[in-house]
């Protein structure tokens, strides 16, 4: 199919695509060519530009300089309605369901089929429904689509996403990092839809993080730097080294530093810890040690989140006993962990990590700020500014000044703020959920000498992952969860994918 | 050339940020010079005898705005604490006083009881707010009717009149050329600035406004930080009702109507953001000034009441839409 004619070559193309948002260069002449009939893989670190590309490519932004040539054709694309009238879809990184409404009916939002009755345009709902029907059964989903959206689980709908961008017999399908919520069962069913709408002659655009699947399932592989377009290649061409090299710009020798952490005598301990949920974590026990990295690992759904949340007074708990060197700890709410030397790092850090609008100062002081109260009331600017300076120092966060807004750094650097903030604490026990998440490739492996810095310190760490490579790389331990309970403990030199699996799926 | 940009877009950046500002400042600049009288001490006077309270008031706003809520019962409640201010403060010999029986109450004594009364209100609004999660806006809406009829009740809709001359004196004196107004005015703003830049209370204003779960997280109690906002900002409504009634020398059921609303407008010109986490004292001293001399010049240009109200709501919803305009455009 590959180059029939000049005309045919390409079913989409962008070049010189220049994108600029205040302060920020996103695109810089970036550009793309896609194949019909091709899955094309779109990879580069987070902040590469990606995401933004492909919201111009279906018109979400516009773009500041470039041009998009559809099948043959120069084209304005002016938003996502005109973007799907061409047959453009997209499937969001974030998702955007509206729960309380139809599957049928979240899949024509805003494009509903109509009939006339009475000289007045209304919502055809037995079309609706017919062809929703339809095109589930296409992407191998047996739902009545007169269910509500929100009784599905989080990957079903997902699918049902996916549903949504077939429905509009879509030529160019965007896939925004379509399996970070999916089994690897629901991965392989996604993989299958993907190869028919790939045989139908559909060109994909896959933007994903996962290597495996990249070299996987796609064709061909663009890498972008920096907003930059680094390069097309074959993906039979390319390995998992080459790719990281390309999109870092350098060579990566080690994934993971080398600990020096020596653990010591059990410190933290918790016994039957038991959700009010009763589909929530339960009868949970589990010790750490003085100076030990404690992975976790379980599927998306395990309970892992919900568990480190109850530990630490942001979820409920109807039982259980959690000590530190002895002690009883009563925690209800966050304040009380804080206060008993607990620090969470949470898993979105954008929904309960970071004050966005704020700056680094307020940022790294807001769990401490007793500290540096002069007189019972005021608080001493000097004592925060040398806070923030030593913080910004010791982590080599990179920011322009203390005075800085988060939410304009990088996410690694964002992180790097947030551990600053509990660092300040001088906490005894660390509980990471997926610290590395949505951070480039170079920083995360800045992120890991921090945490094998804290070990070393003889802070206690409780990290979540949802990373194999992370979890084996970093952990002393790893404990694994199912379904809510703790299905066994893994030694870190031990474990490898097979045993950490096997403890995973063991549901009862 | 690159620096030239860079300074054009700068310039067009910083226009855009405060559009209504120039422009209101433009406007009084032409009326100035097209009428007499405008530029004279005693209209700056006047301006800042209408300011005073108003900055206040809308200091007790800034609070809920900047942590994502507001405050619609502002208004009724400057009007309630200007009708207790009246009835516990009416002379003894005035011929219709509410209350005959009451005793003789120094003017300090008068305030603090209005302010302890309305820092009730503001508790109850705190309190339904964070623990019973009720939007803000509704939260307030309610309380607003609550209080008007509050209000309604207790002067049995009669206007109040007949103050000690004491209680007259605490807003129509002076020192010097400087109205006694402006100079409440002063301290609450340096109060209100040390309150939000120098203490715990305004870091975690700030951080809830940011992003309440992350500052639940981190550790800060974010119930008890949205009621000591609200009680705060019911009684600076209450210093704001009682010198509104100093000054006027009489209240009634009406006073205050409408006052929520121009501190809101006044608020978000100044910069303080709907979308929360964002605001400065300075910022609405800026925004009351500049609310304030919108309506002088809508009474200089001879402009119907009627009219006034309606340009004071197309710019309040012009204000909000500007400022919500800059985070769009991150988009």
């Amino acid at each position: 199919m590959k180059g029939a004619t000049t005309v045919a070559e390409y079913r989409l193309e962008m070049r010189d695509v220049v994108k600029t948002f205040p302060g920020v260069k996103a695109l810089d002449h970036a550009q793309l060519k896609l194949r019909p009939g091709t899955v094309h893989a779109l990879m580069g670190e987070n902040g590469a530009g990606k995401s933004t590309l492909m919201k111009c490519m279906f018109g979400i932004y516009s773009m500041d300089e470039g041009e998009v040539i559809y099948e043959g054709e120069k084209v304005q694309i002016k938003g996502p309605l005109d973007a799907l009238h061409r047959g453009i879809a997209m499937v969001h990184q974030e998702l955007q369901p509206i729960p309380e409404r139809s599957i049928g009916e979240n899949i024509y939002v805003g494009r509903y089929p109509t009939k006339r009755v009475a000289g007045m345009q209304l919502v055809d709902h037995a079309k609706m429904y017919e062809d929703a029907a339809k095109v589930l059964k296409e992407v191998h989903l047996n739902f009545d689509p007169k269910a509500k959206l929100g009784t599905l689980s989080v990957s079903q709908m997902q699918l049902v996403e996916i549903a949504k961008a077939v429905s509009a017999d879509c030529k160019v399908l965007i896939l925004d990092e379509p399996t970070s919520s999916l089994t690897a069962a629901e991965v392989e069913a996604l993989f299958t839809i993907v190869e028919e709408l790939r045989k139908k002659g559909v060109s994909i655009v896959y933007i994903s993080h996962k290597m495996d699947e990249i070299l996987r399932i796609s064709d061909e592989v663009t890498i972008m730097r920096d907003g930059q377009y680094i390069g097309t290649w074959d993906a039979k061409t390319l390995t998992t080294d080459m790719i990281i090299t390309k999109m870092v710009g350098r060579e990566l020798t080690d994934l993971y530093p080398k600990r020096e952490n020596v653990p010591g005598d059990v410190v933290f301990e918790v016994e039957d810890f038991t959700s009010i949920n009763p589909k929530s974590f339960r009868d949970v026990s589990f010790q750490v040690r003085k100076g030990e990295i404690l992975g976790v690992a379980g599927l998306v759904g395990a309970q892992r989140t919900e568990l480190m949340e109850g530990l630490f007074g942001l979820r409920c708990h109807n039982k259980g006993k959690v000590t530190y060197q002895g002690k009883e700890l009563k925690i209800n709410r966050p304040k009380d962990a804080i206060k008993n030397g607990i620090a969470m790092l949470t898993e979105d850090r954008r929904a309960t990590g970071i004050l966005g609008v704020l700056s680094i100062a307020d940022n790294v002081s807001i769990a401490s700020l007793n500290q540096y109260v002069d007189m019972g009331i005021v608080l001493n600017d000097k004592k925060i500014e040398k806070l923030v300076q030593d913080n910004v120092a010791k982590l080599s966060i990179k920011t322009p000044s203390s005075k800085t807004q988060i939410q304009s750094l990088s996410g690694g650097n964002q992180q790097k703020v947030l551990i600053s903030r509990w660092l300040a604490n001088d906490p005894d026990v660390f509980i990471l959920d997926e610290p590395t998440r949505g951070i480039d490739v170079g920083a995360k492996y800045e992120i890991y000498c921090i945490i094998a810095d804290l070990a070393k310190q003889g802070k206690s760490i409780i990290m979540i992952s949802s990373e194999m490579g992370e979890l084996i790389g970093m952990s002393d331990r790893i404990m694994v969860m199912c379904d809510g309970r703790v299905t066994g403990f893994i030694d870190g030199d031990k474990a490898n994918q097979e045993n950490i699996m096997e403890l995973a799926t063991r549901f009862e | 050339m690159k620096n030239n940009t860079l300074n054009a877009k700068s310039v067009k950046t910083f226009m855009s940020n405060n559009a209504i500002i120039i422009l209101i400042m433009l406007l009084a600049l032409a009326v100035g010079c097209t009428t007499q009288n405008f530029f004279t001490i005693r209209n700056f006077r006047n301006l800042l005898i209408n300011v005073g309270p108003r900055f206040i008031i809308a200091c007790g706003v800034s609070g809920c705005l900047i942590t994502k809520g507001t405050d619609l019962s502002a208004g009724r409640m400057v009007g309630l604490s200007a009708c207790l201010s009246a009835i516990l403060l009416q002379r003894a010999d005035y011929a219709d006083k509410l209350f005959p029986g009451l005793p003789e109450i120094p003017v300090f004594g008068g305030l603090l009881i209005v302010l302890i009364i309305m820092a009730i209100f503001g508790a109850i609004n705190g309190s339904v707010i964070a623990f019973l999660k009720v939007p803000p806006f509704i939260a307030t809406l309610g309380m607003q009717t609550i209080v008007y009829g509050l209000c309604s009740v207790i002067t049995n809709n009669q206007p109040l009149g007949g103050y000690k001359s004491s209680y007259s004196q605490v807003a129509n004196g002076s020192i010097g050329p400087i109205p006694y107004l402006a100079i409440f005015a002063v301290v609450i703003g340096l109060f209100m600035w040390f309150l939000y830049n120098k203490t715990r209370h305004g870091k975690y204003m700030y951080a809830i406004g940011g992003n309440e779960h992350a500052a639940e997280v981190a550790g800060v109690n974010v119930a008890a930080t949205l009621i000591r906002i609200y009680i705060l900002a019911a009684v600076l409504y209450a210093l704001g009702g009682f010198l509104l009634g100093a000054k006027a020398g009489g209240a009634s059921t009406a006073t205050g109507f409408g006052y929520e609303l121009e501190a809101i407008a006044a608020c978000t010109i100044g910069g303080v953001s709907t979308n929360g986490g964002v605001g400065k004292i300075s910022g609405v001293l800026v925004g009351v000034l500049v609310f304030e001399t919108l309506k002088i010049c809508l009474q200089f240009l001879g402009v119907d009441p009627a009219y006034t109200f309606i340009v004071q709501g197309l710019v309040t919803i012009v204000a909000v839409a500007l400022d919500l305009r800059k985070y769009l455009a991150k988009k």
